[in-house]
C-alpha cells in the first residue's frame, strides 16, 4: 500500500513537535518538511540563550540524522511559494513540486513590524530568528545607547538582552500606559518598573514614536509629543504578525487581522489543509504560545491517525523568564470587584506586589498577578485550572508561606489526578505519580526520560520534583541520600566505611560496600574519598577518575585540553612568565588570564600534554589543579608591602595557605582568598574561606562562592592570629571533605547543615564533637603527603603513555581537532 | 594491518587499553573506542564521536553497569550521556545512539571486526 503524503510547511517549533508526535504514534506515512530558515526547528522560547554562550546546535531541538532516521524529507531554507488545492501540489522556492495528501501550515507568525517613517533605516532590528540575534549582536559591539519598542512579554526580554549585550543605556519604549498590558495591571506594572530601573532599564510609557530619525542609520527616536530620544539602535518588538501569506494567496479563509482560520480539529477551510501554532487562528485568537502550539499538533496528529481529540481554548497564564525580576500572570488577571474579591499584597521595600481574585464566596482562584516573588505561580495556577476550593484564609497564598515548602509539599499532593504538570508535553500528574509507583522511578531525569515532563521550557521541574518526593513519601519509601545505584551509601558513611577498613582501592571498596559493576556517579565519588584519604597519585587509579582527573586537565569543546600551572597567591616571577610564554608559542596554545589570578593555556593536544608539563616543571611550576575538586586558588591583594592601606601581608600570607592545602582533593572544588584590608580587593568573602586584615590580626571568613548561585562568606572568627586561623582551618576543611555530598560547595553544604553556622563554630572553635584533634592530624597527614601530580606522570613512562589519542599510533594527534585564527591567537573549531 | 578472515582487523593489543576503561584506536580513516572491562572481563568496541555534540571522546569516558541486568555502559566525559556497550542505544536520550562492533582478544592481540 502506498502511504498518503503529508506535507509540513514550516519547521519552527509547532511543526517539529508535529512531526515527533506523528512519527511516535504511527510509521503509516510520508512526511516531507519545507522549512524557510536555514537550520533545522529550534528552541524559540529560550532564543534570547544565545546571546548567553548557547550555540544555535545547543537550542536545536532534534538533530539532522533525526530526520533521516525517522524517515522525514527535510527541505531547509527552501520556503513554499504557492499552494495549488486543486492538483494538491506545492511549488517551492527553489523550483520543487510535490503533491500531498494532506498538508499541515505550521509557518508560525513574523515580528510585527509598524509603519513608521524611517524604520527601514540600519540599526533597527527584530527578534525572532538566530540570524536577527546574529545581526543585533554584531550591531551592538559599535553601540552604546539602545531601545525597545514594545514593553510586553518579549520586548522586556529583547531589553534584558540588550543590557547583557553591553548596552548599558537601554530604554522601553511603550505606547500603553503601563508595562506588559496584556498580563498585569496598573499597580503591578509601577512595581514592575522600579525594579526595572534598579538593572538600568528606562521605561517610558504613553509614548508613540513619530519618526526614526538619522541619514543612513538610526540616531533617535522621535515621538509624536516633540520629545525624542537619541539611541544607537532599535529592537522592535511590537507585537506578532501570523505568516497566512501563502495559505491567503490560495483562497484559504484567513482574519480580518490576519492568521489562518481553523476548526477545533485545526483544519482550515480546506478540509484536507491544516493549520496550526502562531499562524493558526482558532475563534478569533491566536496563541502565541508554544504550549497551546503543541496542543494544536496533538490533536492533528490525532485526527490523521483515527482519533477524535479536539482543541478547547487554551489557558494563556505566563511567567516572564530571564529579565531578573520574577513576573507572572494566571488565570483571570484582570477581572475586579464586584465580579468578584480581590487580595492584594504590596511591599514596595522588596519591591514585591501580589495580587489574587477569588470568587464572591471564597471558594475559588480566578486568577492573579505575581512581581517580584513567583514561587507560588505554579501552585497558584493549578489551584485556578483544578478549582481547587482554597483554605479558610486565601491570604495566606500569597502572604509568604512561613511554613514553607511543608504547606505546599501537601498542597501538590492533593492535587486532582488529571492537573496539568507540564503543559509543554502535556503530562498531567497521574503519569509523574505512576512512574514513580508502578516504574520504580525516583529522580528528575528519570521523569524526563519515560514522560518527557520538564523537557520543554522547563518550568515544570520544581512541580515534578516535588511530585516524585511526595509520592514516595506517601507509598512509605524512605528517601535517602545513597550514592547511587551501587551503593547503598551516603557518602559519608561510606568515607567512615573506607577507612575504618583501611581500603585503597575502587574494586575493592565495590566488592565490599556495593554491587554491581559501578558507574560514572560513584567512581569519581569514590575516587575522591580515595583521595582524601591516603592521598596516592590519582592516575595510578585513572579510569575510575571523571575525565578531566583522568588527563590531568580540563577536555574542552572539540577534544583539547587546557593548562593551567599554579601561580600561589597569584605572584609570579618575570622569568616564569616568560616561560609561560615560550611554551604557550612552542605548542600554539591560546592563552588567557583567568579569573582566578593566575594564566590558562588552552587547546593542547593529550599527547603534547606530557612535554608541556616537562617544560614547567622544569622551569620550578606546578599543577594548579584547575582540572580537579580540589584546592584551586588562594586569590590575594598586594597587601601592605605595596598598597597604603594595606594592614599586613596579604600576599605571604596567601601564598602560604595555598600551598599548605594545595592538591588536596575534597567533595567539591575549594577556592580561598586573603585581603590587606577591608576593601577586599582579593574578593576574599566570595569564596569557600575568606581571611580580611584587621588592625588587630585576622577575620576569617566560610562557606562563600560565585559562580551559579553566589553566597558571600560568613564570618566565622574575629581578630585571630595566624597561627589560630591556620588551625580553624584545617579543622574547618578536613570536616568538610568528611561529611559533604558528593559535589556539593562549602555553601551548600553549610545551608543544609542542621543547626547552621552556630553549629559549625561550636565543631571548629568549641570542639562540641571533641574530634578536633583527629581533624588537624587528619589534615597535616594530607599536607605532608603533598606531590605534584604531573612530576610524577612525566617521571614515570608508564603513565605518561596513556596520554595518547590513539594507542595504535602514539605519534599521531587527533586529526579531528581544528583551530582557526582569533586576534592573533587560535580557538577551536568545531 | 594484519587482517584475519571476516574482516577481523588487528586494532591493538591487550595492555594498551587501562584496566576498567577504554582507549581510542585508528583503523584507517576511522575512531574506534576500545573498552577493556576488566571487571566482567569481557571486551567492547564502539565509535568514538559521542553523537551529542559531535565530540571525538567517548574513549575516554567511564564505563559501568546500570538496571538489573547489570547492562554494561559507558558515559561521555562532557555531558553524561551514557550508551549501552551492547546495542549502542543511548540510555539517557532515547534519539541517540552509536555503532557498536564486534571484539576478540587472542594471544594479548585486540581484533575488531568491521
Ligand atoms: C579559566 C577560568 C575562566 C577564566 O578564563 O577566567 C574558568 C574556567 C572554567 N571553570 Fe570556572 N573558571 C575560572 C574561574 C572561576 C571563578 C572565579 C574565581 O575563581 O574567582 C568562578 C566563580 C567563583 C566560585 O568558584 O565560586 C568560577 C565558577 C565555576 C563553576 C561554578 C561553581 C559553583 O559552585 O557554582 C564551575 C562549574 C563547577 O565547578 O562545577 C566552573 C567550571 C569551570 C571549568 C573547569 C569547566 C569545565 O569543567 O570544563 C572551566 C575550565 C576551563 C579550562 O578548560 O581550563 N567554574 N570559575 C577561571 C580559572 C580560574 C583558575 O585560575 O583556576
Ligand atoms: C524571543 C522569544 C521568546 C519567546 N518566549 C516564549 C515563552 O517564554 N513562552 C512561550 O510559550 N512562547 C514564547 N515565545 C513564542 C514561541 O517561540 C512561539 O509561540 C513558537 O515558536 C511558535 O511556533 P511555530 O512553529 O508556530 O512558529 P515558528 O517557531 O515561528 O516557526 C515557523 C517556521 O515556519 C517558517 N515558515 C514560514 N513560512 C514558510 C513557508 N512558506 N515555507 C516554509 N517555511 C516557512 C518560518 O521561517 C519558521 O521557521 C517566544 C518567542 C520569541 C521570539
Ligand atoms: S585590600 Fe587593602 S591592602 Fe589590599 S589592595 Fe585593597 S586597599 Fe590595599
Ligand atoms: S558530547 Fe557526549 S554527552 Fe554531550
Amino acid at each position: 500500500m502506498i502511504k498518503p503524503t503529508i506535507i509540513v510547511v514550516g519547521n519552527g517549533m509547532v511543526g517539529y513537535k508535529f512531526c515527533e508526535k506523528l512519527v511516535s504514534k504511527s510509521s503509516g506515512f510520508n512526511i516531507i518538511v519545507f522549512g524557510e530558515e536555514p537550520r533545522q526547528a529550534y528552541d524559540r522560547v529560550h532564543l534570547s540563550e544565545y546571546f548567553n554562550g548557547k550555540s544555535a546546535d545547543d537550542l536545536s531541538m532534534s538533530t539532522r540524522e533525526w530526520y533521516d532516521e525517522q524517515g522525514i524529507m527535510l527541505r531547509l531554507g527552501d520556503p513554499v511559494q504557492e499552494i495549488n488545492r486543486t492538483t494538491k501540489t506545492v511549488h517551492s522556492l527553489l523550483g520543487v513540486s510535490i503533491q500531498y495528501d494532506y498538508l499541515v501550515l505550521a509557518t508560525g507568525s513574523s515580528a510585527f513590524v509598524p509603519d513608521i517613517p524611517g524604520i527601514e533605516k540600519d540599526g533597527v532590528f527584530v527578534y525572532r530568528t538566530i540570524e536577527d540575534l546574529e545581526l543585533i549582536k554584531a550591531y551592538a559591539a559599535n553601540a552604546k545607547t539602545g531601545a525597545v519598542m514594545g514593553g510586553g512579554l518579549l520586548g522586556l526580554e529583547a531589553a534584558k538582552a540588550l543590557i547583557d549585550l553591553g548596552i548599558e543605556d537601554t530604554h522601553v519604549i511603550e505606547f500603553a500606559p503601563r508595562l506588559m498590558p496584556r498580563q498585569i495591571d496598573s499597580a503591578g506594572s509601577g512595581m514592575l518598573q522600579s525594579k526595572l530601573k534598579e538593572l538600568g532599564l528606562n521605561v517610558h510609557l504613553n509614548k508613540s514614536t513619530s519618526y526614526i530619525g538619522g541619514t543612513h542609520k538610526i540616531d533617535a527616536l522621535h515621538f509624536n509629543d516633540e520629545s525624542l530620544l537619541p539611541v544607537d539602535m532599535l529592537v522592535i518588538s511590537a507585537g506578532i504578525r501570523p505568516r497566512d501569506e501563502i495559505a491567503k494567496l490560495a483562497g484559504l479563509q484567513v482574519g480580518t487581522r490576519g492568521g489562518i482560520m481553523v476548526n477545533d480539529k485545526m483544519q482550515t477551510s480546506d478540509e484536507s489543509i491544516f493549520a496550526i501554532g502562531e499562524c493558526a487562528l482558532y475563534e478569533g485568537m491566536i496563541y502565541g504560545l508554544v504550549a497551546p502550539g503543541y496542543e494544536m499538533a496533538d490533536i492533528v496528529v490525532s485526527q490523521l491517525t483515527g482519533g477524535s481529540k479536539l482543541f478547547y481554548p487554551y489557558d494563556m497564564s505566563t511567567k516572564l523568564k530571564l529579565i531578573g525580576v520574577d513576573v507572572a500572570s494566571f488565570g483571570d488577571a484582570f477581572i475586579t470587584e464586584p465580579d468578584c474579591r480581590t487580595i492584594v499584597f504590596e511591599d514596595t521595600h522588596k519591591g514585591i506586589y501580589k495580587r489574587i481574585n477569588i470568587t464572591i464566596d471564597g471558594q475559588y482562584l480566578l486568577g492573579g498577578i505575581l512581581i517580584g516573588d513567583a514561587d507560588a505561580y505554579n501552585m497558584l495556577l493549578q489551584t485556578v485550572n483544578n478549582k481547587l476550593v482554597l483554605p479558610p484564609n486565601p491570604e495566606d497564598l500569597i502572604l509568604g508561606s512561613r511554613g514553607g515548602a511543608e504547606s505546599e509539599g501537601a498542597g501538590i499532593m492533593s492535587l486532582p489526578d488529571d492537573a496539568l504538570i507540564c503543559s509543554c508535553e502535556a503530562v498531567n500528574k497521574a503519569t509523574i505519580c505512576s512512574s514513580v509507583t508502578d516504574l520504580g522511578i525516583t529522580d528528575i531525569n528519570g521523569i524526563k526520560k519515560c514522560t518527557k515532563a520538564g523537557t520543554g521550557c522547563g518550568g515544570c521541574v520544581p512541580l515534578v520534583k516535588d511530585l516524585i518526593a511526595g509520592t514516595m513519601k506517601a507509598n512509605g519509601q524512605y528517601i535517602k541520600n545513597v550514592l547511587c545505584e551501587h551503593f547503598e551509601y551516603s557518602r559519608q558513611e561510606l568515607y567512615d566505611l573506607v577507612k575504618i577498613n583501611n581500603i585503597k582501592n575502587y574494586d575493592l571498596v565495590l566488592d565490599h560496600f556495593g554491587h554491581g559493576d559501578g558507574c560514572e556517579v560513584c567512581k569519581p565519588a569514590v575516587a575522591s574519598i580515595l583521595s582524601s584519604l591516603w592521598n596516592d597519585v590519582i592516575v595510578k587509579q585513572d579510569t575510575i577518575q571523571d575525565s578531566n582527573d583522568r588527563f590531568l586537565a580540563n577536555i574542552q569543546k572539540g577534544g583539547t585540553y587546557s593548562v593551567v600551572p599554579r601561580i600561589p597567591g597569584g605572584e609570579i616571577t618575570p622569568d616564569k612568565l616568560i616561560v609561560i610564554g615560550q611554551v604557550a608559542k612552542q605548542y600554539g596554545l591560546y592563552t588567557k588570564i583567568t579569573g582566578g589570578q593566575r594564566i590558562d593555556l588552552f587547546g593542547a593536544h593529550l599527547n603534547d600534554l606530557p612535554d608541556i608539563w616537562e617544560q614547567l616543571i622544569e622551569a620550578g611550576f606546578e599543577s594548579g589543579h584547575a582540572y580537579g575538586k580540589a584546592l584551586r586558588t588562594v586569590k590575594s591583594c598586594v597587601g601592605s608591602t605595596w598598597c597604603r592601606f594595606g594592614l599586613h601581608d596579604s600576599v605571604s600570607f596567601a601564598i602560604e595557605i595555598e600551598d599548605r592545602y594545595k592538591g588536596i582533593r575534597a567533595p567539591h572544588k575549594l577556592k580561598g582568598g586573603v585581603s590587606g584590608c577591608i576593601r577586599e580587593c582579593a574578593e576574599a568573602k566570595s569564596k569557600d574561606f575568606g581571611v580580611i586584615a584587621t588592625e588587630k590580626g585576622w577575620n576569617l571568613y566560610v562557606c562563600g562562592n560565585g559562580g551559579s548561585k553566589p553566597q558571600h562568606a560568613e564570618l566565622f572568627a574575629t581578630d585571630i592570629d595566624k597561627e589560630t586561623l591556620v588551625k580553624y582551618l584545617d579543622r574547618f576543611l578536613m570536616f568538610y571533605i568528611k561529611t559533604a555530598e558528593p559535589l556539593s560547595r562549602t555553601a551548600t553544604w553549610l545551608n543544609k547543615m542542621d543547626g547552621g553556622l552556630a553549629y559549625l563554630k561550636n565543631v571548629v572553635i568549641n570542639d562540641s564533637l571533641g574530634i578536633c584533634g583527629q581533624l588537624e592530624e587528619e589534615m597535616q597527614a594530607l599536607v605532608n603527603t603533598y606531590h605534584c601530580e604531573w612530576k610524577e606522570v612525566i617521571e614515570d613512562p608508564a603513565l605518561r603513555k596513556r596520554f595518547t589519542h590513539f594507542v595504535n599510533a602514539p605519534e599521531e594527534k587527533d586529526p579531528s581537532v581544528q583551530f582557526e585564527p582569533m586576534r592573533e591567537q587560535v580557538k577551536a573549531k568545531w | 594491518m594484519e587482517t584475519l578472515i571476516d574482516n577481523w582487523v588487528l586494532a591493538c593489543y591487550v595492555d594498551d587499553v587501562p584496566e576498567n576503561g577504554g582507549a581510542c584506536v585508528k583503523l584507517g580513516d576511522e575512531q574506534i573506542a576500545v573498552f577493556n572491562f576488566t571487571r566482567r572481563g569481557e571486551w567492547f568496541a564502539t565509535q568514538n564521536l559521542c553523537p551529542h555534540k559531535q565530540q571525538m571522546v567517548l574513549s575516554r569516558g567511564m564505563i559501568g553497569s546500570t538496571g538489573e541486568n547489570c547492562e554494561p555502559k559507558v558515559a561521555c566525559p562532557f555531558h553524561k550521556n551514557t550508551f549501552s556497550l551492547l546495542s549502542g542505544q543511548c540510555l539517557t536520550n532515547e534519539e541517540l545512539s552509536i555503532k557498536t562492533y564486534g571484539i576478540r582478544v587472542e594471544n594479548g592481540k585486540v581484533f575488531i571486526s568491521i
